[in-house]
Parts: structure tokens; C-alpha cells; sequence
């Protein structure tokens, strides 16, 4: 079964970007999640500076660049697991939020994990 | 000083919803590290069934200790740690002394260390490769290469192997054991594969996985996806041998005709389960993910030689058809080139009738019957219900109805497939 996990966290808060150990530890990660078949694929993204979001309300469709600052919290990156169960991706989830926590003092944040829909499999 | 008191244990992250130290949670732990456990200890111990004893034994010490103590920083090191303890403990009491044991106590050295277990992680993409072609190993039957494989490469259960199989836990334990004993007799694990053994075996692993890609793909009942797992299991396993085996083609190769094959799910079936023939499918139900990923390999596979091998063969054909947006779109002239290929490559006749199909879209039926003709009496093709069936097809398609029906009647008492063989009958007694 397939995961989307999303690193969350508020961009307003003055954390300035990863530290390199961070960035270093993140690389073995993603290394060791392709040896093992886990990671699927997964990027970063820049600060919501650089992006944009379209809405949709009352019937208006409308394009705001970014940056987010309503936003409580942002996507600040993802990867897509395939796992065989719940309980794995959210073991990989609590790795990577170690990660985090060993290598940027005082990042707070959070790592949603969600299940893909997949029509082909019977047993979903 | 108790060995384990170096490493850190992360009793912060206890207090969250989700409990880390239930069953589910640490068995979820034992599947991503088994296999480099599993692994890194056949390097120590050069037995695959000892090695898989020692990790369940450190999975039952987990399962009582983790609930008490919490998941350790590194669950990795202490499942080795524990492996390793349990191994010289046995060595010690001389249960089943050995040189095995031997060569645990000289593994295990004077002191059990994290840096001991990152040491041994160092190897790890070498012992995962060598587990893989352990598994693999040419003594064992290709039924035991794939339940070994899924069991020790892929950590999957024994009651998760048996229901993808559709057959009993009993069963895959005793194939287990069975492969585990004929490995040790031929001391399977001890062997390091010379440079020309050792792409033999690659594409011994290549032919498991791809095996158990299709006991997966194949299996159908109504319009059900049978055994996800096992398609799931051979691409992952996929997916670990490309990070293993980087710079081979085949290997990119396989990737590619998974994904590729992968894309097709959806639209291969009726509603009814009937199969839909290639050409018949709507292909705007073919997955343009799947299909995206299979490119990328096979262009992967493309940069890496100039000869492509088997499986990268069979993925180009399969992208002929994913770039075609419409049947009538199909670049025959390519495909039957391909085919070409993949029979120099692999000798078999059987590639030859599908060239022969390919030869006659490109070129007109007469093309494909002068190969079929040549094809005639050889004995591989002997009981090959499709030689008959194309060359009916064939002929048919010429007008010459007569021949067709004979060549129709004839494959329909070579096939083992009931449905199919209504479905030749029906066009053998056909009006002309």
C-alpha cells in the first residue's frame, strides 16, 4: 500500500533554513529508504514565497501568489512510501521527525501520513 | 556494563496516540530492518537458516522488551546486537557447535557496539545482493527461489506467502525449511560468485522477480486483482535491486516492463473477467503514472549498453504500445525489429510466432506466414496451441477460410484453457 507523507510546519516561525547535518542525514534516509524498496519518491519545496495558490469561492477562481501567510502550517516537503502497513509508514514518519530532532534545535513541526486510494487493489 | 546501555532509547516519544511499542508498531520495525538483519548476519553466521533463526530471535526479544524499555534510536543495531548475543550464547553452549558458531564469536569480536552494527551496515548493500542470489541460488527449484525470496528479501510472513500463493501456512513452512536444508547441504551461503557467476545469477533474481510479478498479474477472477501482494513484493524487489545493481541495464529493464505491464491493469478485463486483447483495450484506462515510470526505466535501461537484454527488449515493446494513442497509431515496423532482437537474444521460437504477428501488422499476413512456415516442425513449438491460432489468424485474414478453420481445430485440441478453446472451436466451425 502506498503512503503520501507531508512535512508540515509553521513558516513564520524564525527557523531559517535546514542545517547541513540535517540536509546530510536526509540524504542517507532517502538512500536507505531505496534500499529497502520503501521510498517511492519524495522532494522538497521552497517557501511558500515561491509559489502560488488558485482558489475556488463563491463561485470565484482566483490566484494569489505566495507567500502563505494565513497558513498556519506548510507543506515544506513529501515522499511516497510503499509499505505494507499502516504501522511502517508511520515508523518511517517517526524516523524522520527524529531526524529533525536530532539535527535542528528548536524546529517544531509535524509529518501527516495518508493513505493512497488505489482502485486496483481489492483489499484496500 | 550492559551492552545495550550505549544506545539511546527515545522514551520522549512514547506518550503519542499512536503507541510505537505495541505489536504492530515493533513489528512494523522488524519489516524495515529484517532484511539487511537477515542479510548482514548470513555474511556472519554463512547460513541462511541459522540467520533467520538468530533475527526471529531478536524479534521475540523486541516484542518483550520494547514495550518496557521503548523502541531503541537505532532498532536496527539492537536487533543485530541481540542476533549476534543470541548466536555466540548457542555457540557456547555448544548445541550445534560448529565453525558457524565460530565465526559468530570472531563477528562478534570483544564488545557489541553501535559502530559495530554501522560497520556491518556499511556492507549492506553487498550482503542484500548476496542474500538475493542466495535465495536465488541455482540448487533450489524456481518455486523455492520465489517463496525464499519473498520470505527473507521481502519479510514477508509465512500466512502472508500462503495467502498469496492461495495455498496453506503448512505448506510455505515446509517449502521454507526445505530451501533453507538444501541451502545449507550445498552450503549455498558460504560461496562468493565469481565475476562471470555473478551475472548469471542477476539474472537468476531478475527471472524470480519477474516470476513473481506475473504470478501476481495473472491471476484473475472476475474483474479482481487476485495477489496485489505478490505484484506489490516484485516490484519493490524491484526497486531494491536497482539501488543495489545501479549500472545494469536488466535491471532497469525489468523495472520498465513491470510499470509498464502495471499500466494495463485496469483495462485487461471486462467487467465479467472476460481478458481483453491488447489491441481491444480502451486506452484511456491505461495509467499514465505507471506508464511514465516504465519510460523513465527503459530510457534508463537504454543509456546503460548499446545491447539491450531480454527484459529491455520486452519493456520497448511494451512502450510501443504505451505511446500509441490509438491501436491503429502502433508501430509495428519497430515492434517486429524488436522482436527480432529479443529472439537473437534469447533463442526462443516462442518470441519468433510473436515476431511473426508483428511482422504480418507491419508488413501484411503473407510476411508473417513465410516466418510462421520456417517455424513448422520444430519440436519446441510442438504443443504450442498459439502457432495454430496465429496461423489461422493469418490465413483467415488472406481468405484462404478453409485453411483457417483446420489450423483453428487444431490449436483448440492443444490448449489447456477452456475459454479459450470455446473461443477457437466457435471460430473453426465458423461460416465462411
Amino acid at each position: 500500500m502506498r503512503f503520501m507523507t507531508m512535512v508540515k510546519f509553521d513558516e513564520s516561525l524564525p527557523a531559517g533554513p535546514p542545517p547541513a547535518e540535517l540536509v546530510q542525514a536526509m540524504g542517507e534516509f532517502a538512500a536507505e529508504g531505496a534500499r529497502n524498496g520503501t521510498l517511492v519518491d519524495q522532494g522538497g519545496l521552497l517557501p511558500s514565497a515561491a509559489g502560488a495558490i488558485v482558489s475556488l469561492a463563491n463561485g470565484t477562481i482566483k490566484a494569489v501568489d505566495g507567500p502563505f501567510t494565513e497558513a498556519k502550517e506548510l507543506v515544506g516537503g513529501y515522499a511516497v512510501l510503499e509499505v505494507r502497513s499502516k504501522a511502517e509508514a508511520v515508523e518511517l514518519a517517526r524516523r524522520l521527525m527524529q531526524l529533525h530532532k536530532d539535527h535542528w534545535p528548536g524546529w517544531e513541526g509535524s509529518c501527516e501520513v495518508r493513505q493512497f486510494g488505489e482502485p486496483e487493489d481489492p483489499t484496500a | 556494563m550492559h551492552p545495550l546501555s550505549a544506545l539511546r532509547v527515545r522514551r520522549d516519544v512514547i506518550e503519542c496516540v499512536t503507541d510505537p511499542t505495541t505489536q504492530e508498531a515493533i513489528e512494523a520495525v522488524w519489516r524495515l530492518e529484517s532484511t539487511r538483519l537477515i542479510a548482514g548476519l548470513v555474511r556472519m553466521v554463512r547460513d541462511v537458516g541459522l540467520a533467520e533463526d538468530l533475527a526471529q530471535d531478536a524479534l521475540v526479544a523486541a516484542l518483550a522488551q520494547w514495550p518496557q524499555i521503548g523502541v531503541p534510536d537505532n532498532p536496527g543495531a539492537w536487533l543485530m546486537t541481540i542476533a549476534k548475543r543470541r548466536g555466540v550464547d548457542q555457540f557456547r553452549r555448544r548445541e550445534r557447535g560448529d565453525q558457524i558458531y565460530a565465526a559468530i564469536a570472531y563477528a562478534q569480536g570483544s564488545s557489541v557496539s553501535e559502530e559495530d552494527f554501522l560497520v556491518a551496515v556499511d556492507h549492506v548493500e553487498d550482503d542484500v545482493l548476496r542474500l538475493m542470489f542466495v535465495c536465488c541460488h541455482p540448487v533450489l527449484t524456481p518455486e523455492a527461489q520465489c517463496t525464499l525470496t519473498l520470505k527473507l528479501v521481502g519479510g514477508l510472513t509465512t500466512r502472508e506467502i500462503a495467502r498469496a500463493y492461495l495455498t496453506t501456512e503448512a505448506t510455505v513452512a515446509q517449502r521454507v525449511v526445505r530451501a533453507k536444508r538444501t541451502l545449507s547441504e550445498a552450503r549455498a551461503a558460504m560461496e562468493e560468485p565469481s565475476e562471470s557467476e555473478r551475472a548469471q545469477r542477476l539474472s537468476t533474481v531478475l527471472n524470480v522477480i519477474y516470476l513473481l510479478y506475473n504470478e501476481g498479474y495473472s491471476a484473475t477472477a472476475g474483474s479482481e486483482w487476485m495477489r496485489p501482494t505478490l505484484c506489490y513484493e516484485a516490484i519493490r524487489l524491484g526497486r531494491i535491486l536497482a539501488s543495489l545493481a545501479p549500472r545494469e541495464s536488466e535491471v532497469y529493464g525489468l523495472a520498465a516492463l513491470m510499470e509498464l505491464q502495471s499500466s494495463r491493469l485496469a483495462a485487461r478485463t471486462s467487467e465479467d473477467g472476460t481478458p481483453i486483447l491488447l489491441l481491444d483495450q480502451d486506452r484511456s484506462r491505461w495509467n499514465p503514472v505507471h506508464i511514465a515510470h516504465g519510460l523513465a526505466a527503459l530510457e534508463r535501461a537504454e543509456g546503460l549498453t548499446a545491447e539491450l537484454g531480454p527484459y529491455a527488449l520486452q519493456a520497448a515493446i511494451a512502450a510501443c504500445h504505451a505511446r500509441a494513442d490509438t491501436a491503429e497509431a502502433t508501430d509495428w515496423v519497430r515492434i517486429a525489429d524488436l522482436y527480432e532482437r529479443l529472439a537473437r537474444v534469447t533463442g526462443s521460437p516462442v518470441v519468433e510466432v510473436n515476431r511473426a504477428v508483428a511482422l504480418a501488422m507491419a508488413y501484411g499476413p503473407e510476411a508473417g506466414l513465410t516466418l510462421l512456415d520456417q517455424l513448422e516442425g520444430l519440436p519446441a513449438l510442438s504443443g504450442y496451441h498459439l502457432l495454430p491460432s496465429v496461423r489461422g489468424d493469418l490465413l483467415d485474414k488472406l481468405g484462404r477460410r478453409a485453411e483457417a478453420r483446420e489450423e483453428f481445430a487444431r490449436a483448440a485440441t492443444m490448449t489447456q484453457n477452456e475459454r479459450e478453446r470455446r473461443l477457437l472451436l466457435d471460430r473453426a466451425r465458423a461460416p465462411s
